[in-house]
């Protein structure tokens, strides 16, 4: 027997093809995602008169530039041309293209698993940072620039140094109304944006262990927000269930044999992390960002900070966001009216968070209109035949068809200039959903909270009698 | 691309921290092919006003020539898109100074040449001192890992592997090429022993 190992050791082992000596390892590449944004890769490959190296590893979705309002609309022709540009890499690599117009399109950090082409121990690499969602799965998965998109598409494998193991160990019950988003703001905000950068950080605890794919999928989603490039957590049964019959997933006899494989891929009792950190479930409030980072976030019933109390590097940062956000030191959070809400995204955007918001917006009208993006062409038709849909149309909020939508704002899907918008996305980046938009992160409930209040509002009270 | 190891030009301060990519490149000029330059969209919604026009305060406008920048904590910060790097290499950046980058920009810049040197808390508080007043004469050398600015000098870190790359102008797709050899063999085995690791199903 060797020394125990994490998970990430695991992963990690059985995809180095080698290891060089300067410490740099070349890991193979089970599954390759691109998007219209990998654009920039398909003409390194040709510029090199290189091939696709493994078609059948590669897949291709239309999201980031997906019209969401109408199909057919496109905000301009640069936005068309990203389509069509896309549909003819696929086409000329013999690679497997989700469309607009099929019926399994979506995000695709939502597709993937929904279609089991996110595994457990795969190594998963997509030229989008929030590929560390699929690490939900027990997957090593991986965000990357073009220029490894390239190489992925001409080699099937990347050149990568080993991160630091880190390890976010949450444990007891979330109150109701609290969700995975929220004990991502809460780590997020107590360890800073850069808090894991160089780590692959895995999550565990009772907490963590009890949340569904979906919680946990945005639990790592948001990995990189707080700096890491990989967040994971151990398969189980819950994976499993969810994985099970999915299209690409193991059938009949490799169905087992892959979940025998699957559950060893956990850390040892005994690993060594490098780094570790513990949170109280109980402590977790619904949390909801003021400024322009994603560390910039309180628990709602907080009072916004003033400047000379943070340490100065934080004291400046916080002076341009307030001005920025519009906002003022010492004012309540709760009770800042907004103009609008988004509920979407690869962080926010599966059947599991569009029931929370339905729950809060049933029977109850917004106050501010809002546009509702759901994660895939699939979620959107569970959606429907739950009635999810025919709530949030009651309510007076947009029902729109899937992609990335106003996370990114570079498919027509803006929030105005200086308008204050509810978002259940992953960045509150200046200029992120459109020129001098002030964006507020929170979890679906919470938006759903903020639409039917006209402010940013605790959701629980709302939610009283009613989960 | 052609490596580079020493580095005498204009270094510019822009000492705020979290400058992420979204503010590096704003996700609407990102559909802009790349043969036609992406250096008038870098820091586009900090760098102009709503019609467009360059902001005559903004430290980077006042430096024309400047090639390297001084910058807060995590640097380039968020989204994985390299236009981030294009755009700062495209008007004619060739190292950034932080206390801490993103990990991904980190590896998207070496993968253009553009050098990410990571200083510390201290030295960087001395260079954004050094530079309020305006840009100043700088000199970065990748091997010996050191940088001077006027009577400022100090060290900074970069990983090994990247150092080499900088300096050799390595390009990894050559040098994985060269191991398909071993991919194959890797991969063989994988399909052997890990089945269940390709896609089964209709397609």
């Amino acid at each position: 027997m060797g020394a125990a190992q994490t998970m990430l050791d695991k992963l990690w082992g059985a995809h180095e093809v080698l290891l060089r000596e300067d410490g740099v390892s070349l890991l193979w590449v089970d599954r390759h995602l691109v998007h219209e944004g990998s654009h920039h890769a398909f003409a390194k490959l040709k510029a090199r008169g290189l091939a696709l190296a493994e078609p059948a590893l590669t897949f291709a979705v239309v999201d980031h530039y997906a019209p969401t309002r109408g199909r057919a609309r496109r905000a301009d022709p640069q936005i068309e041309r990203m389509i069509q540009t896309l549909r003819s890499n696929a086409t000329a690599h013999g690679v497997r293209l989700y469309d607009l117009d099929d019926p399994l399109q979506g995000i695709v950090h939502v597709l993937g698993p929904e279609e089991g082409l996110t595994l457990p121990g795969l190594l998963i690499n997509c030229g989008d940072s929030h590929t560390s969602t699929h690490g939900a799965f027990g997957a090593l998965a991986f965000g990357i620039g073009a220029t490894e998109v390239a190489h992925v598409l001409a080699t099937q494998t990347i050149w990568q140094r080993k991160p630091k193991a880190m390890r976010i160990t949450v444990d007891g019950a979330l109150g109701p109304g609290v969700s995975a988003k929220d004990i991502a703001l809460g780590w997020i905000a107590r360890l800073g944006t850069d808090g894991a950068q160089g780590h692959a950080v895995e999550y565990a605890g009772s907490t963590v262990r009890g949340l569904s794919m979906e919680g946990r999928m945005t639990l790592c989603n948001l990995s990189i927000e707080g700096g890491a490039r990989f967040g994971m957590v151990a398969p189980d049964e819950t994976t499993f269930s969810y994985l099970q019959g999915r299209r690409f997933a193991p059938q009949g006899a490799g169905w087992p044999a892959a979940c025998a494989d699957w559950t060893a891929l956990a850390s040892d009792a005994d690993a060594h992390f490098e780094r570790e950190v513990w949170l109280d479930a109980g402590e977790i409030a619904p949390t909801v960002t003021w400024g322009t980072s994603p560390e910039q976030a309180l628990p709602i019933t907080a009072v916004l900070p003033d400047p000379a109390d943070l340490p100065p590097a934080k004291a400046e940062a916080a002076h341009a966001a307030y001005a920025y956000m519009g906002l003022t030191p010492g004012q309540r959070l709760a009770g800042t009216p907004v103009d609008q809400v988004f509920i979407g995204s690869c962080t926010n955007g599966r059947i599991e968070d569009l029931r929370a918001a339905a729950a809060v917006l049933a029977g109850r009208k917004a106050k501010v209109p809002g546009l509702i993006s759901p994660g895939s062409a699939q979620v959107k038709a569970q959606a429907e035949r739950e009635g999810l849909d025919q709530i949030f149309g009651a309510a007076g909020l947009e029902w729109a068809a899937a992609g990335c939508s106003m996370c990114v704002g570079m498919n027509g899907d803006l929030v105005g200039e200086g308008k204050r918008c509810a978002s259940s996305t992953n960045r509150n980046f200046k200029g992120r959903q459109g020129r001098g938009a002030r964006t507020h992160l929170m979890s679906p409930a919470m938006v759903a909270a903020a639409a039917v209040t006209g402010v940013l509002s605790d959701v629980r009270p709302l939610l009283e009698g009613r989960v | 691309m052609s490596g580079w190891n020493s580095h005498k030009g204009l270094a510019v301060g822009l000492p705020q921290a979290n400058i992420d990519t979204d503010q590096l490149i704003p996700a609407r000029f990102m559909s802009v092919p790349r043969a036609e330059g992406y250096g008038p969209y870098l820091l586009h919604d900090m760098r102009r006003d709503a019609e467009g026009r360059l902001r005559a305060e903004f430290a980077l406008n006042r430096h024309e020539g400047a090639s390297v920048l001084v910058a807060g904590r995590n640097f380039g910060s968020g989204s994985s898109r390299e236009a981030a790097v294009y755009a700062l290499v495209d008007a004619g950046i060739c190292a950034v100074i932080a206390p801490s980058f993103g990990d991904i920009f980190a590896s998207n810049a070496v993968n253009n040449g553009l050098l990410p040197a990571r200083i510390d808390g201290a030295l960087q508080g001395e260079l954004a001192t050094a530079l309020a007043e305006g840009a100043r004469d700088i000199e970065i050398d990748i091997s010996a890992r050191q940088l001077r600015l006027g009577t400022l000098s100090g060290a900074f870190e970069l990983d090994d592997s990247w150092a080499k790359k900088l300096i050799n102008g390595w390009d990894d797709i050559d040098l994985s090429l060269a191991q398909g050899m071993a991919i194959k063999k890797f991969k063989d085995l994988r399909y052997q022993t890990t089945p269940w690791a390709w896609p089964s199903g209709p397609d």
